[in-house]
């Protein structure tokens, strides 16, 4: 069934796109991340403008984290104080993101600056991934043992401006939650990701949160922050997508709850293996794109300005 | 989904006083309506030569029918290798493209259309795109003018249609266009035009109205009247469905 995308100005196939949600929607569910850097190549394969795909993958990020959070918040693993302090930095961060996202369309390299964010980010998240659970997997097998000690923070205990964190434990200066939370603002606002994938491993190692509480309050951060980031789109750019968000948002709930299902059934360090490679087959992708004479020099566009 | 006959053409009688062979043209129906199940849609155009005279001796009467979407300026950016990547290097602007163009005619072009016609009437493909100006910018321009023709042409916005237009007797004419999904609203201006030797002899106009309808229009006035009413929608319902499919599945867990 072809559906007449009213933003994007495209007619695509309204099962595709609840296939795509579903299953972008079931990696989700599988390995606990938003999805959104999966999602967004996945629109531009399929003919959606990147900015409309960047623009409205946003809004279906904040559906996917607030059905997430609710679960969380039962279980009352989220850092409430750590999510607000995360929060100003991504507001800060969202902020110029949209800023250098519309002066990079001004000057035509904002695919360019979209496609070299999602190749270098996936590229590192992805080998790290692959090489840690590699060796996590290679330990099991020998001894079975006890996982690494977490290594010391020296660095972040010495900054100024310190602030207790009750439920994470910490007692910590808020610049390095607010420089976390900036980076993530502006990936979230130029890759249209949440940004989980990024958030989570800096808040174990740079910030030293608890495990149980890192998912949650990332969660709870990527849902304003992208409701943010939905709006500064819809209201300068003109290019969130109603009924492409409301498509990959049936799929990708109905997927979650699959994904979450056969993700009980696996081991964690083969869940782990399995997403970095599929982290780094979608990064080769679009490192390829870059790389290779495409086969048409030339595109269109409309002139600068709105 | 259901392709839609949009227009049916038929003849009304009209007077002809300046020219001997004039092209009478009917709509029944001249609007395109772009709803949710947009798929594309075919014209269908009949049409007919009323004259007073008998039949001109000579060679024989050729049809050549355009129909052109609304023109805007077009941005043409060029991928060059720097640093080892792809990256658009050069840019081209075109005064005037129009968004769709499908030319479609009784015969091949250059036979039945002299240039200067051509040129007056701005006929063909390439006369269609008005690039003055590009000159200044980049030494290959016509390269760039060349590139949308070949975009365009290869996702089925431009058509180039040769001997499709079924001629009968010199006067009854027939043909059908296909417009792509992707079309983008506006007044589609369809002309027809009567050649003999090369020479355009007569001409008619008129217009389709290509529109979003229903749904597909109040959200896109709304994403541009009321961008903040229309983002702040996009969160409500994307919080709905978030809590909606949260409560479901605890609901079904817990059964």
């Amino acid at each position: 069934m072809q559906i007449y995308l009213p933003i994007a100005e495209v007619s695509v196939n309204a099962f595709v796109l609840l296939g795509l949600g579903g299953l972008v929607g079931i990696l989700s569910g599988m390995f606990g991340v938003g999805g959104g850097f999966l999602m967004t190549p996945l629109l531009f394969f399929i003919g959606i403008p990147p900015t409309v795909a960047v623009a409205t993958e946003a809004n279906q990020i904040v559906a996917s984290s607030f059905s997430g959070v609710l679960a969380h918040f039962r279980r009352r693993t989220v850092d409430l104080k750590m999510g607000v302090v995360l929060l100003i930095g991504g507001l800060i961060g969202a902020t110029f993101g949209v800023v250098v996202f519309n002066y990079l369309k001004s000057l035509g390299q904002v695919d360019l600056l979209v496609h070299l964010c999602y190749v270098m980010f996936l590229g590192v998240v992805g080998s790290l991934m692959f090489i840690e659970s590699l060796n996590a997997l290679r330990k099991a097998k020998k001894t079975g043992g006890p996982p690494a000690p977490r290594r010391q923070r020296g660095w972040v205990h010495a900054l100024p401006f310190k602030m207790r964190f009750r439920t994470s434990g910490l007692y910590i200066s808020v610049i390095p939650p607010i420089a976390v939370g900036i980076v993530v603002g502006i990936l979230a606002a130029i890759m249209g990701v949440g940004g989980g994938f990024i958030m989570v491993p800096a808040m174990i190692y740079i910030l030293g949160m608890p495990t149980k509480v890192v998912v949650g309050t990332s969660l709870f951060q990527i849902i304003f922050v992208t409701a943010f980031t939905t709006l500064l789109h819809a209201t300068t750019n003109f290019t969130v997508d109603i009924v492409l968000a409301v498509l990959l948002l049936i799929g990708g709930v109905i997927g979650a709850q699959i994904g979450t299902q056969i993700g009980v059934r696996l081991k964690a360090e083969q869940l782990r293996i399995l997403l970095a490679a599929l982290v780094l087959v979608v990064c080769g992708k679009l490192a390829l794109d870059l790389l290779l004479q495409p086969a048409e020099l030339y595109s269109l566009g409309a002139p600068g300005g709105h | 989904m259901l392709r839609r006959l949009v227009i049916l053409a038929f003849v009304v009688i009209a007077t002809a006083a300046s020219t001997q062979e004039t092209v009478v043209l009917g709509l029944s129906q001249d609007q395109v309506a772009i709803t949710t199940s947009f798929d594309g849609s075919e014209i269908l155009m009949f049409g007919a030569v009323k004259r007073e005279i008998p039949i001109p001796a000579g060679p024989s009467l050729e049809v050549v029918i355009t129909v052109a979407g609304p023109s805007e300026p077009v941005v043409v950016r060029r991928k060059a290798n720097r640093f080892g990547i792809w990256v658009n290097t050069d840019t081209a602007e075109i005064d005037r493209a129009p968004s769709y163009y499908a030319v479609a005619t009784s015969g091949p072009l250059a036979d039945i259309l002299s240039d200067t016609e051509d040129l007056r009437h701005k006929i063909s493909i390439p006369r269609a795109i008005r690039s003055v100006g590009t000159t200044d910018e980049v030494a290959d321009a016509t390269s760039f003018t060349e590139a949308v023709i070949r975009i365009r042409t290869a996702e089925g916005s431009y058509q180039l249609l040769e001997n499709q237009v079924i001629v009968d007797e010199q006067t009854l004419f027939r043909t059908a266009i296909q417009m792509p999904a992707n079309l983008t609203e506006g007044d589609y201006a369809t002309r027809i035009f009567l050649t003999r030797k090369s020479k355009v002899v007569s001409q008619y106009e008129t217009i389709i109205d290509v529109r979003k309808v229903g749904l597909e229009r109040w959200l896109f006035t709304l994403s541009r009247e009321q961008p903040l009413i229309y983002g702040l929608m996009s969160l409500a319902i994307a919080i709905a469905a978030g809590w909606g499919a949260s409560t479901a599945f605890r609901l079904l867990r817990n059964q």
